[in-house]
């Protein structure tokens, strides 16, 4: 049994008169222990995916139908205190951006112990020592100090080590990472994606890494799901992705990737932008960018279907799969 | 530390200059000293001669220090009516207007941070929108008109509440008349702060809230939500903390501001602070009370500034006190 599947899940902002649809019956499943990446561009719906994982959608945003089973249980018909019990426990969230995801009025001990004591019947003393336990694993200097200090008193890396440390604190079975070395400095991004990397590797922790990045995916990941407005569009593992893309956005993303341009060439962007959720074409949501498109992708959904070892959503996938084998010399 | 309370020491003293200048110049201004002194039968030559005596023809800086160095020893000069020290006077009235003050402060913070707190948990509870309409209403209605509806409701028609004056005070700490020691004086206390924080609390609830509810949408509530935290330490401890921060500041000025608002509910109250002499000093055109109550008040509100940024600075800990003061 996966440790998590998602079954149609399907999420909606709540508009004045209206709803819009932000997912659109998206289905995926995590092996324990797997780490699964989610890439896409700005608006494609990975952060609503992470949130409704925890079910935190705040409004207007809600799961309007589909199951969320984790460990076997459904998420989305729990109980909140029930819910409550698995959200930093066994399931645990990294946010983006350090400087503003601690609380500055308490200090790094008071927020460790409190979510140490918010799941586990245990005295602060022994709060404490698992907390610079875990401190010590993610390499802060000097942990049993940090307990004392507030969050303005470190450095945007050391607080995104202190909320990995935070998310091992009560050995979860899945870590939901959104984007967690954006908002860092260049220079550490690799350090604390690394550290990551080894500390999933070493708890077999399952992981689900959101980034738009999709050489951070091919280096963390194990199985990738490419998403475009709202919509899962090609699924597979990381390597058959990066490799052998199948779906033109996904295509167009590789051939986007620094590595991919021999010098002197421009980097291929993939012309115009993601529609907002509120024109989101009929038929292939990509259709208005896409350079392989037929009459019939401007009006049928195109239906997600297996193809060359990825699971993809694409009427013209075996076309162009033969050009492309055509136009490389043989 | 240290150099933090300097300089906000300094800026202190910087203001109680400007608010003594604007002292002297009311006093050099309004009435004439010598009217109250001589009458008017008296010979311009005399009135001269007394001038001089006076010093009142000294040079504007002469006159101004003279006039700082007696208030920095305690002399703001004579009371024409009461004959007496007029900061003897203000002193007499000034603990019948700071236990106003105090029991309006203390309606305020023990109402506004439940309501406050509770509106911006719940914005769409039946009880919260009734809270929000009730203090649009409460922000809109000026104090005597509060004072004297409270006077006609539990005063006149319940018989409940006496309507004026301290009732049953008790000396206590060598001559400060206390309210807060009788039942009587617990009753007459009541509905004059009452009237005075009527003013204050529909601001502070709807600040409270306001505040409350963008500290709810941070990433840091919503961070504590995805370690599991329970719903009740989100609110109390990560949310509420920040959100008073914040308050802290704008309270204490309004703290402040409030002893000057005592004015209009001393006199509705007949209560016997420094508000309700204020009004009679006018009347009278007691310019030397009238001047020490502009200083005294003014010192007062100088005073609350002052210590309530030191203790923003001491309780929240992203001030740096020792880097504030360089
Ligand atoms: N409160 C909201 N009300 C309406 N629409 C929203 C709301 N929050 C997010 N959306 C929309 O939902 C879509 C998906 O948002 P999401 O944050 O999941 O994007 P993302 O893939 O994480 O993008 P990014 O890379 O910028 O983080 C976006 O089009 C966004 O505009
Ligand atoms: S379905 Fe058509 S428009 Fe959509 S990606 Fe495939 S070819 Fe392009
Ligand atoms: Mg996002």
């Amino acid at each position: 049994m996966s440790l998590l599947s998602v079954r149609d899940l399907t999420v909606k902002f709540a508009m004045r008169d209206h709803t819009v649809t932000a997912l659109d019956n998206i289905s995926f499943d995590l092996a324990k222990g797997e780490r699964l990446g989610i890439v896409g561009e700005s608006g494609a719906g990975k952060s609503i995916t992470g949130f409704s994982l925890m079910n935190l959608l705040s409004r207007p945003g809600f799961i309007d139908a589909g199951k969320i089973l984790f460990r076997g249980e459904d998420i989305v018909k729990m109980p909140q205190s029930r819910m409550r019990g698995i959200r930093g426990n066994r399931m645990a969230m990294i946010f983006q951006d350090p400087m503003v995801t601690l609380n500055p009025v308490l200090t790094i001990g008071q927020q460790m112990v409190e979510t140490l004591m918010a799941h586990r019947t245990l005295s602060k003393a022994e709060a404490e020592q698992i907390a610079i336990v875990k401190l010590r694993e993610v390499y802060i200097p000097s942990p049993e100090e940090r307990l004392a200090q507030y969050p303005h008193e470190l450095s945007g890396g050391m607080r995104q080590r202190i909320i990995i440390a935070i998310a091992l604190l009560l050995d979860p079975e899945l870590i939901i990472a959104d984007e967690p070395t954006t908002a860092l400095d260049v220079t550490i991004q690799a350090d604390i994606m690394e550290l990551l990397l080894e500390l999933c590797q070493s708890n077999k922790v399952g992981l689900i890494l959101i980034t738009h990045d999709l050489g951070v995916v091919s280096q963390m990941t194990e199985r990738t799901l490419v998403m475009y407005a709202g919509k899962i569009i090609e699924a597979g593992r990381t390597r058959e992705i990066i490799n052998d893309p199948q779906h033109p956005y996904t295509q167009g993303l590789i051939n986007a990737l620094p590595q991919q341009t021999k010098p002197g060439m421009r980097l291929k962007q993939i012309p115009g932008n993601m529609p907002s959720l509120t024109a989101i074409p009929p038929g292939c949501p990509f259709s208005p960018r896409c350079e392989y498109v037929r009459d019939h992708c401007r009006t049928t959904r195109p239906e997600t279907v297996q193809y060359a070892h990825v699971e993809v959503a694409c009427h013209e996938v075996s076309r162009l799969h033969q050009e492309n084998t055509e136009e490389q010399p043989a | 530390m240290l150099a933090y309370l300097v300089k906000r020491v300094f800026q202190a003293i910087a203001v109680m200059l400007v608010i003594s200048l604007v002292g002297f110049a009311i006093q050099d201004n309004l009435g004439d000293p010598l009217r109250e002194l001589v009458g008017q039968s008296v010979s311009e030559e005399v009135r001269q001669q007394l001038r001089d005596e006076l010093g009142l023809n000294d040079s504007f800086f002469r006159q101004y220090s003279r006039f700082l160095g007696n208030a920095l020893q305690g002399d703001l000069g004579t009371s024409y009516f009461f004959k007496e020290p007029a900061l003897d006077v203000i002193l007499k009235k000034l603990p019948a207007t700071l236990e106003l003050v105090l029991g309006a402060t203390l309606i305020i913070v023990g109402f506004s941070v439940p309501l406050g707190v509770y509106t911006a948990i719940k914005p769409n509870a039946l009880l919260s929108r009734l809270i929000m309409g009730v203090s649009i209403v409460g922000i809109s209605i000026p104090v005597f008109l509060t004072a004297i509806l409270m006077i006609f409701v539990f005063s006149v028609e319940l018989n409940l509440l006496p309507s004026y004056g301290r009732g049953d005070v008790v000396t206590v700490f060598g001559n400060w008349d206390t309210n807060f020691a009788t039942l009587d004086g617990w009753a007459h206390i009541l509905l004059p702060s009452l009237a005075l924080a009527s003013i204050m609390l529909p601001l502070f609830v709807r600040l409270i809230r306001a505040e409350m509810m963008e500290v709810l949408q941070s990433e840091y509530v919503k961070y504590a939500k995805a370690k599991g935290i329970r719903p009740y330490r989100i609110y109390f401890v990560h949310a509420l903390k920040n959100t008073l921060l914040p308050v802290i500041t704008v309270g204490g000025v309004q703290i402040g501001t409030m002893v000057a608002y005592t004015i209009l509910t001393e006199t509705v109250f007949q209560w016997p602070g420094m508000g309700f002499m204020f009004l009679e000093a006018v009347n009278r055109v007691d310019t030397p009370l009238i001047v020490a109550y502009l200083i005294v008040v003014g010192f007062i509100f100088v005073l609350t500034n002052t210590v309530v940024d030191l203790i923003y600075g001491l309780v929240n800990p992203t001030v740096n006190l020792a880097r504030m003061g360089a």
